[in-house]
């Protein structure tokens, strides 16, 4: 019996050594976005196997959480599926004395999902469609605003049922960011934001909240994110984009969004790219980002962030399509290069 | 040991006896932590209140009392006003009553008057099991079961029947106040029989015994005195019903439309107070917007407190008249 005890001791004595020494990693804690999060568990999980010594820990709370926590001080890092306003970037230049940057990381978009029966095929958004139905002006499926751009298709004379996330998200930000851009009237009643007052419509909890409501309902819209759509084999309809050409989402066509507003990015990289110039670019595509504060005061810490963003600029970027992420344009990516400088 | 051997001097005079042999024994150490732990129940409350209070200041200065009456919730603005969800709180619950009370105490009335103890012993087992189901899977069940049942049956049915009332009017999603009152109403019943139950079962036999001497059959004996003996207790079951009804969160949010609406049709979409805090609260990232949730959350107490309170009332009232009625 005696024996046993102290071999068991041993045994504990053992795991608990283990455990410390695996414990004198470095561990750098981050919050935020829950949309990049299968993303960024792959990225944290691949980058600790080339730098056993760094373990990043990363809770999905939402963007608003991450705003908030990072601004806060109590973690390293945020991320967000918007970026932040003047208001909260002045709250922490406030609270900290130095500022918070942001880099881009991977690129979402949000599609437009139906349910109409005796409709199999791909539908033609115009954006004043899109704004007309979720403003509640368009309440027929066969509105001419709708029909005109699916010619040859027999669309019902039914009411047209909305359906819109219930829950404050990202997804609700980024579609209507891109209906406010579109549509004079929507930036004026409505406008964007992660929750907003809607007109009309069914407010489902989650893309499985919309999805579910949609399936359940027919004659339904509403909007989901891409990388939803596509893992769940759920079709979604074609939006026109800025140049006039009806483009389907796909991870090429988002990429593309993010090129074709390459030029124009300001060097905060605070920028929308919903209704991005470019031929082939899907109009309601977004970045997500990651809110990296300027200074560190543990040089440690800084260097292994640093050198984990430089990574995942890289290196990361090839794991993006296996989880249908559209991955950053080589524009992009040499910016943000330059930019992790500012981080000391 | 020393437990015993005061047993005898307890009674009269243990008053007299002096407060360290009292420590030495216990009585006031028990007496100090079950008042701590007793204390602590109001502490909570008040922490609670107060911390509601406080973190919600910026959102109570800005609307004021306007907040209580006001329809708009529109974020993007940051114009808050907390009247759709209070209705829609309200309303939900409301309907879950109507129904779960009378199903709730005649099930109960059944299963202890009426029932063999073996077949109520059963059946009580599985109430229990009903209690302990998480919320969230009465919400799939909404979602899934109740929401086609209602769109395609039920709805339409109480529209061709009863569609000349207002109530049961307007167009049919199947989700609605409705739909989330019947999934409350499902999730609240166990509770009311489970309680009622027990409190009916607890009515001294003389009652009984009494009530069939005098001639009454068992169902009058069960109705007139048994059920009428347990009121308190079964208001008791009611009340529990009913906190668990206006708080309840993640089920609700997933059969009711989540649409701020004030409508008089109970097919209509809408939202409650539980549900758009947990919707709205982790993406909130205006100070407003955050307090405005927060302000929600103070609303959703203060309201869980009037309600109780009426109730309580209303026992004291019929718990008298009951009394007078017996003397008589």
């Amino acid at each position: 019996m005696k024996r046993i005890a102290g071999n068991f001791l041993a045994a504990l004595a053992l795991a608990l050594t283990v455990v410390v020494f695996a414990h004198a990693a470095l561990s750098i804690n981050g919050a935020g976005a829950s949309f990049p999060y299968p993303m960024y568990s792959k990225w944290f999980d691949e980058y600790r196997k080339s730098n056993p010594s760094i373990e990043i820990n990363y809770q999905s709370i939402g963007s608003g959480g991450g705003i908030k926590q990072v601004t806060e001080g109590t973690v390293d890092f945020g991320a967000s599926d918007g970026p932040m306003n003047d208001e909260q970037l002045k709250a922490f230049q406030d609270k900290h004395g130095f500022g918070i940057l942001h880099f881009p990381t991977v690129l979402g978009a949000v599609v437009p999902t139906y349910n109409i029966p005796g409709v199999t095929g791909t539908l033609n958004f115009t954006p004043d469609a899109l704004a007309g139905i979720f403003l509640g002006k368009i309440t027929k499926w066969n509105d001419p605003l709708i029909a005109g751009a699916n010619k040859g298709v027999n669309l019902p004379s039914a009411e047209i049922v909305v359906v819109h996330r219930s829950d404050g998200s990202g997804t609700t930000y980024i579609w209507t960011d891109y209906l406010s851009k579109v549509n004079d009237e929507w930036k004026n009643k409505v406008g964007k934001g992660a929750s907003i007052n809607w007109p009309v419509g069914l407010g489902g909890k989650g893309s499985e909240g919309v999805t579910g409501q949609i399936k359940n309902t027919p004659n339904s819209i509403g909007y989901v994110e891409l990388i939803y759509a596509l893992s769940n084999n759920i079709s979604y309809g074609s939006v026109k984009n800025s140049s006039g050409s009806f483009i389907k989402a796909d991870l090429a066509s988002v990429s593309a969004a993010a090129a074709g507003a390459a030029n124009t990015i300001p060097d905060d990289f605070r920028v929308s790219i919903t209704d991005a110039p470019g031929k082939n670019a899907y109009p309601i595509s977004s970045f997500t980002w990651l809110l990296i504060p300027e200074k560190f005061s543990d040089a440690a810490k800084r260097d292994a962030i640093k050198g984990f963003v430089k990574w995942m600029l890289k290196d990361g970027q090839n794991y993006t399509e296996q989880l249908s992420y559209a991955k950053l344009p080589k524009e992009v990516v040499a910016k943000e290069e330059k930019a992790l400088a500012k981080v000391q | 040991m020393a437990a015993t051997t005061t047993v005898p001097s307890a009674g009269p005079i243990s008053g007299s006896r002096s407060f360290l042999s009292r420590l030495r024994d216990g009585d006031e150490i028990a007496r100090l932590i079950t008042f701590l732990f007793a204390g602590s129940v109001v502490l909570i409350t008040v922490l609670l209140i107060l911390t509601l209070w406080q973190e919600s200041a910026l959102s109570r200065h800005k609307f004021g009392l306007h907040f209580f009456v006001t329809r708009l919730w529109d974020p993007a603005a940051e114009q808050f006003g907390a009247l759709t969800f209070i209705y829609g709180t309200i309303v939900t619950a409301t309907v879950s009553l109507a129904i779960a009370v009378p199903l709730g105490i005649g099930a109960a009335i059944f299963l202890a008057e009426l029932a063999p103890a073996r077949l109520s012993d059963a059946l009580e087992f599985f109430i229990d099991l009903l209690a302990a189901v998480p919320s969230v899977i009465y919400g799939l069940l909404g979602v899934f079961i109740v929401v086609p049942l209602m769109r395609d049956y039920a709805q339409p049915a109480l529209k061709n029947t009863l569609g000349f009332l207002p109530l049961f009017s307007g167009p049919m999603y199947g989700i609605g106040f409705l739909t989330a009152g019947i999934v409350l109403a499902i999730m609240v019943i166990p509770y009311i029989i489970s309680v009622s139950r027990e409190v009916l079962m607890s009515v001294p036999r003389d009652q009984r015994e009494a009530a069939l001497s005098l001639g009454s059959t068992r169902w009058e004996s069960t109705w007139k005195v048994v059920v009428p003996f347990a009121r308190t207790g079964i208001m008791g079951s009611i009340f529990l019903a009913l906190a668990r009804a206006l708080g309840e969160t993640m089920a609700v949010t997933m059969v009711i439309g989540n649409t701020p609406t004030i409508s008089a049709s109970l097919f209509s979409p809408g939202y409650s107070i539980a549900a758009v805090i947990a919707n709205e609260f982790a993406e909130a990232t205006g100070d407003v917007h955050l307090q405005a949730l927060i302000e929600l959350g103070l609303v959703l107490f203060l309201l869980t407190f009037l309600l109780n309170g009426l109730a309580r009332l209303l026992i004291v009232i019929t718990s008298q008249r009951g009394g007078a009625a017996a003397h008589a």
